[in-house]
């Protein structure tokens, strides 16, 4: 006689949910979003813009015009895709790969820039947008967001908190304290995991034993889901309707989405070639997130290359009047640091302002 | 006036705010039904109300990083470790982001939190409960480190603490809990953060401490004085940022100083105190500032404590030394 076993059973149960195939074709009807053409062709404007903003901000890097930066191309879908399901009053506390989802909530493109460059103007979110700057410490935003979840519930918001990592990030003990607090307190919250298979150079599969990141929401007693990341209509459609239970009182979801960063980890010296083949990075290319929606958009004759080509052209001029605009901000300085830090200035720093006022005059 | 023990001073600071600010909540672990494990929360949540004051999963980080999205959302934290030693569970929430949000925001996103906790030794705890770790909560820029060592100053600093739009690590130590009562008003009334207190005018030398060491600094004084050495007793309140003007003030007076703390000595308050005395009033001084602190070790466990714990006979022995100078 043995024990009973559930691990088995429990994993079988997280199939990925997909709805566009890697063809473009709709595999899953049942599911497919109510969505007007023009939100469809907005979604595929928001991707390509933002592979296009990618492409250019590995270059400014590269010019030494940019500071740190995460490529973002392959994870469009899941960026993107969540996003799109949100309202404005939702809050976003976001990762380091995870400046498209600002944008798209209303940070201005020459902030995420000065954020790049390492200037505080870059990290204030204009009044109304609700989001805070991307997180440095893995994991540290999953907590916060139990928080403003359960701060959205106690007044009564129709508004749910989002927070986004990576695979790495579902080892973090701030991972498992965040999804189960946000279960106890039944906070409306959104923790969606970009699993892209590397942290860094880590695979997953030496992350956990665990088969899937979205089972984890088991032990949590919350919801979880698996999703074909590289699918923008399956990761809005998960998220939309994590949303809407969120803010119906039925608590928080884990949305794992399956994805790929083509590029390196950082600008900072990150060489993929050394922790994965071409073969793999070949493999996930064909299920690229635009090249699959392109196809699905132009057989219902709803999009084509003229169109897209123009669209790139705007986004570059955009991108340049961004970096203008980047570079006419003044610089930051040690003053404006001690300025912020506090609501009243402690009297240590009241010298040390002067100080600084002094040097930084000269 | 009612006379109260410090802890129901403490309790009281807390009714005193829930009532003014409805964005004000308590939670930590037992804080709720049970009313905390010194019974510091004791009647808040059925006074007040579950929504207002609850019980947290047992997860100090998870306590810190909700505290911060709280904060994100409007509320005013006051969130409390259960004893100040599990702090190393939560550093990251409170020295990596919540001291750092104001500025990481760019000055739009404060962190009104209060985080309460008991420390101190000379309680015969188990380990990694008595450990005085406001050292390393003042090296950390952004942070406000508060320790009251009376009944009175407790509560107006803790309603001052959770007024403050920044965020303040509240340190209550647990051997002055109940060791005394004193004239508490029962109306509210605030104690300005920032401000050290002259508990003790003296000529002849200044002592500096905070928390439970001004007790054994006032006793010290008192058998000074049999000696005929008139010793001037300074309460810093608040370890961070220090108040050196009303330090220097009495040290310019005395020419002679003793810093004390219960922590061991590498590090700490005391040194900064040293060093800011020595950069500004070196030449009004007769001898050297000498520290009273612990070993350079970790606290000690129960049957060590007593000898590891500086006391006023160890304050005594410093004053003669620089007395004698």
């Amino acid at each position: 006689m043995t024990l009973k076993r559930t691990l088995e059973n429990i994993e079988n149960q997280f199939e990925t949910f997909q709805i566009l195939n890697e063809e473009g074709e709709i595999v899953n009807e049942d599911f497919m979003p109510d969505l007007s053409d023009e939100d469809l062709k907005e979604m595929m404007r928001r991707m390509v813009y933002t592979r296009i903003l990618d492409q250019r901000s590995i270059a400014l890097n590269r010019q030494g015009r940019l500071g740190f930066y995460a490529p973002t191309a392959g994870q469009e879908a899941s960026q993107l895709g969540s996003q799109f399901a949100l309202e404005k009053a939702d809050f976003i506390l976001p990762g380091y790969r995870d400046v498209p989802q600002l944008i798209w909530h209303g940070l201005p493109l020459y902030q995420a820039f000065l954020f790049s460059r390492g200037h505080f103007k870059g990290n204030q979110m204009p009044e109304g947008v609700n989001a805070v700057s991307p997180q440095i410490i893995i994991g540290a935003q999953i907590t916060q967001t139990a928080g403003v979840g359960l701060g959205y519930k106690k007044r009564g918001e129709n508004a749910v908190a989002i927070t986004y990592t990576g695979d790495g990030g579902a080892s973090q003990g701030d991972f498992y304290e965040g999804i189960n607090f946000a279960g106890a307190f039944g906070a409306q919250a959104i923790f969606v995991v970009q699993n892209n298979r590397f942290a860094i150079s880590v695979p997953v599969e030496k992350q956990s034993a665990a088969q899937t990141i979205a089972q984890k929401a088991v032990a949590a007693g919350i919801e979880g889901i698996q999703v074909d990341g590289m699918d923008v209509l399956a990761v809005y459609a998960a998220t939309k309707d994590a949303r809407e239970r969120a803010v119906n009182g039925e608590g928080p979801t884990l949305i794992e989405t399956l994805t790929y960063r083509y590029g390196p980890h950082t600008m900072a010296g990150d060489d993929p070639t050394r922790y994965r083949t071409e073969d793999q990075d070949n493999e996930w290319e064909k299920k690229d997130p635009i090249v699959r929606f392109r196809k699905f958009l132009e057989a219902k004759g709803l999009w084509s290359e003229e169109e897209e080509n123009e669209l790139i052209e705007k986004t570059k001029e955009e991108i340049k009047a961004a970096i203008k605009e980047a570079d006419n901000t003044p610089k930051q300085t040690v003053t404006d640091l001690i300025g912020i830090m506090h609501d009243e200035l402690p009297s240590n720093l009241q010298e040390q302002l002067e100080e600084y006022k002094e040097k930084e005059s000269k | 006036m009612a006379q109260m023990t410090m802890i129901q001073a403490i309790t009281d600071a807390m009714r005193t705010e829930l009532k003014n600010d409805e964005n004000v909540l308590i939670f930590g672990e037992d804080v709720g039904q049970n009313g905390g494990v010194f019974r510091a929360t004791e009647g808040l949540q059925q006074e007040f109300g579950e929504d207002r004051v609850f019980d947290t999963p047992l997860a100090e980080s998870g306590i810190g990083g909700m505290s911060i999205g709280l904060a994100l959302t409007g509320f005013r934290p006051v969130p409390e470790i259960q004893f100040f030693g599990f702090v190393y569970e939560t550093m990251d929430a409170i020295s990596g982001q919540m001291a750092r949000y104001r500025y990481r925001s760019g000055g739009t996103r404060p962190m009104p939190i209060t985080v309460r906790s008991p420390f101190g030794g000379g309680v015969h705890t188990p380990e990694l409960h008595a450990d005085s770790l406001e050292g390393l909560m003042a090296q950390q820029p952004g942070l406000r480190v508060v320790i009251p060592s009376n009944p009175y100053d407790a509560k107006g600093l803790l309603i001052s603490s959770i007024r403050n739009n920044d965020p303040v690590i509240f340190l209550e130590h647990m051997k002055l809990y109940r060791s005394f009562r004193e004239e508490v008003p029962e109306e509210e009334y605030t104690v300005e953060l920032d401000k050290a207190a002259v508990k003790r005018e003296g000529t002849d030398v200044t002592l500096v401490a905070y928390g439970a060491m001004v007790h054994s600094c006032l006793k010290a004084a008192e058998e000074l004085e049999k000696d005929g050495v008139s010793a001037e007793v300074i309460d810093l309140r608040t370890v961070a940022p220090v108040d050196y003007e009303t330090i220097l003030e009495s040290v310019k007076k005395t020419n002679r100083a003793v810093v004390v703390q219960e922590a061991q000595k590498q590090a700490g308050i005391a040194s900064a105190v040293v060093s800011e005395i020595q950069e500004k009033a070196i030449l009004h001084l007769e001898a050297p500032v000498l520290r009273v602190a612990a070993p350079d070790t970790v606290y000690a466990f129960t049957q060590a404590e007593e000898v590891w714990l500086p006391n006023h006979n160890t304050i005594v022995e410093k004053v003669n030394d620089v007395m004698n100078f």
